[in-house]
């Protein structure tokens, strides 16, 4: 869907080096105009050096970087002014938090009274306008990333640069905050690069993803395409897919993995051809008694993991092992002890396909 | 007891009956070391901040050399900017030992390597990612350099107290360049010294006490702006 619409900036053939190592190297990437991009992967995947790349402040070794068509680093100053960023710390300056939401407006030359505007219609979005006057080292970690936040929107940026600016804040304040953001952002419609880890966060705020491991981009899509659908097996452990089975496609539509027979309504793979078979583990439900649909694993509860609102369960079916997530409620109706059989149903709609498996 | 007392009712009797030549004297130290002091910070923040932001070639090289500088004894700055003035030095030409302009030449020489020493320690403790944001806000470099001398104000200003206390404490180079000669190149330090020499105690305890005043003087305004709470 996001692949019609047009790349406001396009990264071509980049390639970072730090010490003569490369860090990240990206053949194509097509950031969608006024659409939230969101970069995922995990720790040192290249997603934050992206972003560096992206602000201009760091030199790729090789590779071109375009904003509405034009070299991004033809004049660095005016590119940045174009855009803004905020990051995992709020990044302030000592001064007062109108001072600091004022101050991107102050460097473009902004005059006092407009600036004075800008700043209080954006703090009064981000809800701190009784904040104007403290000083920005007297705020809280939620308080000054609203700000920060503020300040990012005040120049009215075309494009907007986010490095897990929601990661630093305390649950309660973060769900606020997230909120708050996805408002203005939809309203506002910059185009929105937001780096994240968090699954949650993807799936809300992003309209389109871009997921990198070991500096390489791995795979593209809208964020829910991207983690139901993994493209290999790194991606798939990336994005929490705990059940990877290697199989083997056996007739049209149903595989065999592990001794056990499982239907998928993914694309199909050649008859005999070895695959990945992915499941995510909120898609298995675990029942007492069969329904008689397709996929129904009899398998036996092996350990348990309370995980906060779900409980993990490990267990086995065949020679596969199975991890699926239940919600309290389901958990408790069922209730289940170590040791304990029950039955494993998968939907072959949540059974993805991977062909070609290393 | 009686020399220090009969030196502190001297320096009161100086000052109420306003002394001409104790008003010259004083004028002259604070527009010597004054403009010294400001040439130092002229150049010595951006060559701090450079120092502080860039890795290049050689950057060990100069930081040590300006540490050592920050404990440079004056008379070896005084024999170096004497030889370079004297009538046959390299630029004895211009005419210019004994003069007033000798000796901001001396006294900025002192004060240099204290201002960017500073400047680098302070700028050098910003967190590089609050820099980084800087840029990414559209600041342009002189733009980052406002900003950078803004956010480490407290410490800039201590550069300014240490350079004008180098430049206006010194008095070995100022007597080597300037000559201390009356009315032209005397100021409180060399008037001081003179004044001892002569057995003048009184005097040389007023002209020291002036000494005293004036620099807590201005090191209680730069205190006072630099402990200013910033609250725009």
């Amino acid at each position: 869907m996001t692949d019609r619409v047009e790349a406001h900036i396009e990264v071509r053939d980049l390639l970072v080096q730090r010490g003569g190592v490369s860090v990240l190297e990206v053949g194509t990437l097509d950031i969608p105009r006024g659409l939230v991009t969101v970069m995922i992967g995990p720790n040192g995947s290249g997603k934050s050096t992206l972003l560096g790349a992206l602000q201009l402040v760091l030199h790729p070794t090789r590779g071109t970087l375009m904003l509405d068509g034009q070299p991004m680093d033809a004049d660095p100053v005016r590119t940045r002014r174009r855009m803004s960023a905020a990051f995992q710390e709020p990044l302030l300056l000592s001064m007062s938090v109108r001072a600091n939401v004022e101050l991107p407006l102050r460097l473009r030359g902004v005059d006092r009274r407009r600036r004075r505007e800008l700043a209080d219609h954006w703090l009064e979005r981000f809800g701190i306008a009784p904040l104007a006057r403290r000083h920005a080292r007297q705020l809280s970690g939620g308080e000054a990333q609203r700000v920060s936040l503020a300040r990012a929107f005040a120049s009215q940026p075309e494009v907007l640069l986010l490095d897990e600016p929601f990661s630093g804040v305390d649950a309660p304040t973060r769900e606020g905050l997230i909120e708050d953001f996805a408002e203005i952002v939809s309203e506002t419609r910059p185009t929105t690069v937001l780096v994240t880890h968090d699954r949650d966060e993807a799936l809300r705020l992003g309209d389109h993803a871009a997921l990198l491991i070991g500096g390489a981009l791995r795979q593209t899509g809208p964020p829910s395409e991207v983690f139901d659908r993994p493209a290999d097996r790194a991606v798939a452990e990336f994005v929490g897919t705990e059940n990877v089975w290697a199989g083997r496609r056996s007739e049209s539509g149903v595989y065999q993995a592990g001794g056990v027979r499982l239907a998928s309504t993914a694309k199909t793979v050649a008859l005999g051809a070895p695959a990945l078979l992915c499941v995510r583990p909120e898609r298995i439900v675990l029942t007492r008694e069969e329904d008689g649909s397709a996929n129904q694993l009899r398998a036996t509860l092996r350990a348990i993991r309370p995980r906060g609102p779900v409980i993990r369960s490990e267990l086995s079916s065949g020679r596969l092992r199975l991890i699926a997530d239940s919600s309290l409620a389901a958990w408790d109706e069922l209730g289940l002890s170590l040791g304990d059989d029950v039955i494993a149903r998968i939907s072959p709609t949540d059974v993805h396909v991977i062909e070609n498996p290393e | 007891m009686d020399l220090i007392w009969d030196g502190i009712r001297e320096a009161a009797r100086l000052w109420w009956s306003g002394d001409g030549e104790i008003i010259e004297i004083t004028l002259r130290t604070l527009a010597i070391s004054a403009a010294a002091t400001a040439l130092a910070l002229t150049i010595g923040i951006p060559l701090g901040a450079v120092l502080a932001l860039r890795r290049f070639l050689g950057r060990g090289l100069i930081v040590a050399a300006v540490n050592t500088g920050m404990g440079m004894p004056p008379v070896v700055v005084g024999l170096l900017v004497a030889l370079i003035l004297w009538r046959t030095g390299p630029l004895g030409d211009l005419d210019l030992i004994y003069t007033p302009t000798a000796m901001v030449v001396a006294q900025f020489l002192l004060s240099l390597p204290l201002v960017v020493g500073f400047s680098l320690a302070s700028i050098q403790s910003v967190n590089p990612r609050l820099i980084g944001q800087m840029w990414a806000m559209g600041a342009n470099r002189w733009q980052v350099l406002w900003l950078l001398i803004r956010e480490t104000r407290l410490g800039l200003l201590a550069a300014v107290m240490a350079g004008f206390g180098a430049a206006i404490s010194e008095v070995g180079a100022s007597m080597q360049v300037g000559g201390n000669l009356a009315g032209e190149t005397r100021v409180l330090t060399t008037a001081t010294v003179l004044e001892t020499g002569r057995g003048n105690f009184e005097v040389a305890i007023a002209l020291s006490l002036v000494l005293v005043v004036l620099a807590f003087i201005v090191n209680l305004v730069l205190t006072a702006v630099q402990q200013r709470r910033f609250v725009t």
